[in-house]
C-alpha cells in the first residue's frame, strides 16, 4: 500500500480498511515448515488431521520463508543453528510473527544450566510474538497461541498512524 | 569367546609389551561390571586389524568409540562386537594430557569415522590417521572441548564475539 | 526413479548446494552438503551439529533418575524405548532388579511406541516422495497409541514414564482396554495402509532399486535397526541377545529380502518397518494375556550411589540399538556418560551410497533413514 501507509489519523472509513486488512491478514496466516525439534513432531500433530490448523487459516506450510507469514520456532535453537534462523528471518516479507514454541524456544527449557551449546531464548536473536509454554506444548496450546496471535494481528495498525511507545 | 578369553588370544599373538591387561570393572563387595583390554597406544592400529581380520576374534563392527577425561590421562574406548561370533570386547587406550593423540582406526572399521570426529570434538583427543578431523557437532568457531572436566561454560556474550 | 540409460554427465561447472538445516525432506536440522553435477550428485556430506543440546555433558551433572526427561528428548519418537534404555543401563550398574510386572509394563509401553514411531517413518517417507494422504492415515492412527501412552504416562511425546527400577505408576484398566481396542482394528488400517502406499506403483518406483547397501557394508559402517535387517542382516537384539521378558515372547524379526528390487535398498527398509509393526502387534496380544500381578516398581534408595565401575548396555530401538556406556565413580552423578545414537551411525554412510546419485534420489534414500536429529547430535 506504499503511499498510503502510515498517512491518516483516526477515522471511521479508515479503521474500517485496517480492520478489513487485519481480517485478511489474521485469516491465512501461511507458518513456514521449519522444525528444530521435539515440538516438531507436535507441530506436525497440529496441522494433520485430529487437531486440523487449517481452521484456523495456517494449515498451509510452506517450505520456503519467502511464502510465509509466520515462523514457529518449534525446538531447542542451537548456537551452530542460531545464524540460520536470523537468515530465514530476515527473508521472510512482512508482515511476519514469530511464535516461539516450547520452553527451548523461550529460553533455553531444560538445557538451560549445563547446556553450553544451547541458545538461551531465541529471542535473543529475533523478536517474538507469542510465547507458547510446554515441554513440548500440546497441539491445543500451541492453537491457543495461534489464537492469541491473531488477536494481536487484529489490533494492528495498518494505514493509520502507529501509536508511539513510551521509551519506558 | 568369553571376553577373558579375548584378551588371552591378543596376548599370544602380540605378547605383554602391547596387551597390557585386563581389567573387570567393579569389585568383590559390589559385584562386578564389564572388564576390559588396555592396549599400548602405538600399537592399536595394528591390534584392530588383527582383531577384524582374525577368523577367531572376527570384530567385523565397530559399536562405539568413547573419549574420556581423567585426571592423569585421556582414556579412548572402544567397544566391538563381532556378528559371526556373537560376542563383544571393550579395548581402552591412554593418552597423555598435554598431547593427547590416539591413531585412528578408520582404515579398520568405517564407522570409526564419524566416532572419532565427536570424541575430537568433544574431548579433543586427535586421532592420527584420520582423513578429515575436523569438528562435527560444534560449529568451526568454537573453543574449547566441553566434556573436558576443567571445561568452563561460555557466555552468551563471548560467544556472539566469536561469530556465532 | 530408474532411470533406462545412465544420463551423460553435463561436464559443466560443478556446484555446490546447502540443502538444509532448513529443509522439508532432511527430517530436522540436517544439512546436506551437494557438489552437483546437473542433477547428479557428486557428492554428499552430511552435515551435522545443528541441534547438539549436550546430553553428555548434561548426563555427567545431574543424578542418575534426573536424566530420565532428557532421554526422552534425545530419540524424541520413541521416548518410551530410549527412557528404557538408559534406565535398564544404570539398573545394571547399580544392580537392580526390576519386578516381572514391570517388565511387562515396560515392553506394553515400548512397543506400542514402536508402532508410533515406524508410523511417522512411514508416513514423512511418503511425504518426501509426493503422497501427502498416507500421512494423515498414519496419524490418525499414532494418535490412538499416543492416547494409550497419555493415559498412562500424562506425556503424548516426551513421556518421562520409566523410573530406574521400574516404571512411574502401575498401568492402569482403561489403558489396557485402550491396547485391546486399538489392537483390534490396527491390522486392518495397516493392510489398507499397505495398499494405499506401500504397493503404491508409483512409490515403489520412487524406493527400489535405490540406495543399495549390502549386508557387509552395513555391518563395517555400524549400522543397526531395521537398517540393519533391510540389507539381509538377521540381527535383532530382542532375540538374538535377549533382555527384559523378551525370551518369553513368540515373534518374528523381518529380514529384507528384496521383494521390489535388490536386498538393501529405500523399498527394504521402508518394508522391514512396516512388517515390524505387525509384530510389536503380536508382542503386544501376549504382553496383554499375560501380565502378572507384583509391584511395578523395584524399591531404590533416593539417592542412588552405583559402585565404582563401568557398564555399557545396549537395547533395541525403533532406529536400531541404543547404547549408554556408564562409569561411575561411586558419586551421584556417572563419571562419564556417553550415547551411543543408532541415527548417528546410520547416517554416516550417507556420503558413501549417495554418489553418482539424481538428487531426488538423494531425498528419496534420506527419507528411508528414518533419522532422528534429537538424537543424531544428542
Amino acid at each position: 500500500m506504499g503511499a498510503l501507509e502510515g498517512k491518516f489519523e483516526d477515522g471511521v472509513i479508515v479503521t474500517s480498511v485496517d480492520a478489513l486488512f487485519n481480517w485478511a491478514r489474521l485469516s491465512s496466516i501461511w507458518p513456514m515448515t521449519f522444525g528444530l525439534a521435539c515440538c516438531a513432531i507436535e507441530m506436525m500433530h497440529t496441522a494433520a488431521c485430529r487437531f486440523d490448523l487449517d481452521r484456523f487459516g495456517a494449515g498451509v506450510f510452506r517450505a520456503t520463508p519467502r511464502q510465509s507469514d509466520l515462523m514457529i520456532v518449534a525446538g531447542t535453537v542451537t548456537y551452530k543453528m542460531a545464524k540460520r534462523i536470523k537468515l530465514l528471518y530476515d527473508q521472510m516479507p512482512e508482515p511476519r510473527y514469530v511464535i516461539a514454541m516450547g520452553s527451548c524456544a523461550i529460553g533455553g527449557g531444560p538445557y538451560y544450566e549445563h547446556g553450553y551449546h544451547v541458545v538461551k531464548g531465541v529471542d535473543l536473536y529475533i523478536p517474538v510474538d507469542v510465547y507458547v509454554p510446554g515441554c513440548p506444548p500440546h497441539p491445543e496450546t500451541l492453537m491457543a497461541g495461534l489464537i492469541e496471535l491473531q488477536e494481536k494481528i487484529r489490533q494492528d495498525r495498518v494505514l493509520r498512524r502507529k501509536k508511539t511507545v513510551d521509551a519506558a | 569367546m568369553e571376553h577373558i578369553e579375548i584378551f588371552n588370544r591378543l596376548r599370544q599373538q602380540f605378547g605383554e609389551e602391547v596387551v597390557l591387561e585386563h581389567v573387570v570393572t567393579g569389585d568383590e563387595a559390589k559385584g562386578f561390571r564389564d572388564p576390559y583390554i588396555l592396549l599400548k597406544t602405538e600399537s592399536l592400529a595394528e591390534v584392530a586389524r588383527f582383531l577384524k581380520d582374525d577368523e577367531a576374534l572376527a570384530f567385523d563392527m565397530l559399536h562405539c568409540i568413547s573419549g574420556v577425561d581423567w585426571p592423569e590421562y585421556f582414556e579412548s574406548v572402544y567397544h566391538l562386537f563381532s556378528f559371526k561370533h556373537r560376542h563383544m570386547a571393550t579395548l581402552k587406550v591412554r593418552t597423555s594430557k598435554d598431547d593427547p593423540k590416539v591413531p585412528s582406526v578408520t582404515s579398520v572399521w568405517p564407522a570409526a569415522d564419524w566416532h572419532e570426529r565427536e570424541s575430537y570434538d568433544l574431548v579433543g583427543i586427535r586421532y592420527e590417521g584420520h582423513p578429515d578431523l575436523t569438528r562435527i557437532l560444534l560449529p568451526e568457531e568454537w573453543e574449547g572441548h566441553p566434556l573436558r572436566k576443567d571445561y568452563e561454560t561460555p557466555t552468551h556474550e563471548h560467544l556472539r564475539e566469536l561469530g556465532l | 526413479m530408474v532411470i533406462p540409460a545412465q544420463p551423460k554427465p553435463l561436464q559443466g561447472e560443478p556446484m555446490v548446494i546447502y540443502m538444509g538445516p532448513q529443509h522439508p525432506s532432511t527430517h530436522g536440522v540436517l544439512q546436506v552438503e551437494l557438489h552437483t553435477d546437473g542433477e547428479i550428485v557428486n557428492r554428499a556430506i552430511p552435515r551435522i551439529g545443528f541441534l547438539h543440546r549436550c546430553k553428555e555433558k548434561i548426563g555427567e551433572s545431574v543424578p542418575y533418575d534426573a536424566y530420565v526427561p532428557y532421554t526422552d528428548r534425545m530419540d524424541y519418537l520413541a521416548a518410551m524405548n530410549t527412557n528404557w534404555a538408559w534406565a535398564s543401563a544404570v539398573e545394571k550398574l547399580a544392580a537392580i532388579e526390576v519386578p516381572e510386572r514391570a517388565e511387562y509394563i515396560r515392553v506394553y509401553v515400548a512397543e506400542f511406541n514402536r508402532i508410533a514411531s515406524h508410523l511417522v517413518a512411514l508416513a514423512t517417507y511418503g511425504l518426501d516422495l509426493g503422497a501427502w494422504t498416507p500421512l494423515l492415515h498414519a496419524f490418525r492412527e499414532r494418535e490412538s497409541v499416543l492416547d494409550i501412552l497419555e493415559e498412562l504416562s500424562g506425556g503424548r511425546l516426551c513421556f518421562g514414564y520409566m523410573r530406574i527400577g521400574g516404571v512411574a505408576n502401575d498401568i492402569t484398566p482403561r489403558s489396557i482396554e485402550m491396547g485391546k481396542a486399538f489392537l483390534k482394528q490396527f491390522r486392518a488400517k495397516l493392510d489398507s495402509l499397505n495398499e494405499l502406499l506401500s504397493f503404491n506403483h508409483i512409490f515403489i518406483r520412487r524406493a527400489a532399486n535405490i540406495g543399495v547397501i549390502p549386508g557387509e557394508q552395513a555391518i563395517a559402517y555400524g549400522m543397526t535397526g531395521p537398517m540393519l535387517r533391510a540389507s539381509g542382516v538377521d540381527w535383532d537384539m530382542r532375540r538374538d541377545e535377549p533382555y527384559s521378558i523378551y525370551p518369553k515372547l513368540n515373534f518374528d524379526v523381518p529380514v529384507g529380502q528384496g521383494l521390489k528390487g535388490k536386498t538393501g535398498d529405500n523399498w527394504d527398509r521402508y518394508w522391514v518397518r512396516v512388517q515390524e509393526m505387525y509384530e510389536s502387534m503380536k508382542i503386544l496380544e501376549q504382553v496383554i494375556d499375560g501380565l502378572p500381578e507384583g509391584e511395578f516398581r523395584a524399591k531404590v534408595p533416593a539417592i542412588l550411589r552405583p559402585p565404582a565401575a563401568e557398564v555399557y548396555c545396549r537395547q533395541e530401538c525403533p532406529r536400531g540399538e541404543v547404547a549408554f556406556y556408564l562409569i561411575s565413580d561411586g558419586g551421584k552423578t556417572p563419571y562419564r556418560m556417553k550415547v551411543r545414537g543408532p541415527s548417528f551411525c546410520n547416517l554416516s554412510i550417507l556420503e558413501t551410497i549417495s554418489k553418482d546419485m539424481l538428487i531426488a534420489d538423494l531425498v528419496s534414500t534420506l527419507g528411508s533413514f528414518d533419522i532422528v536429529m534429537g538424537e543424531v547430535d544428542r
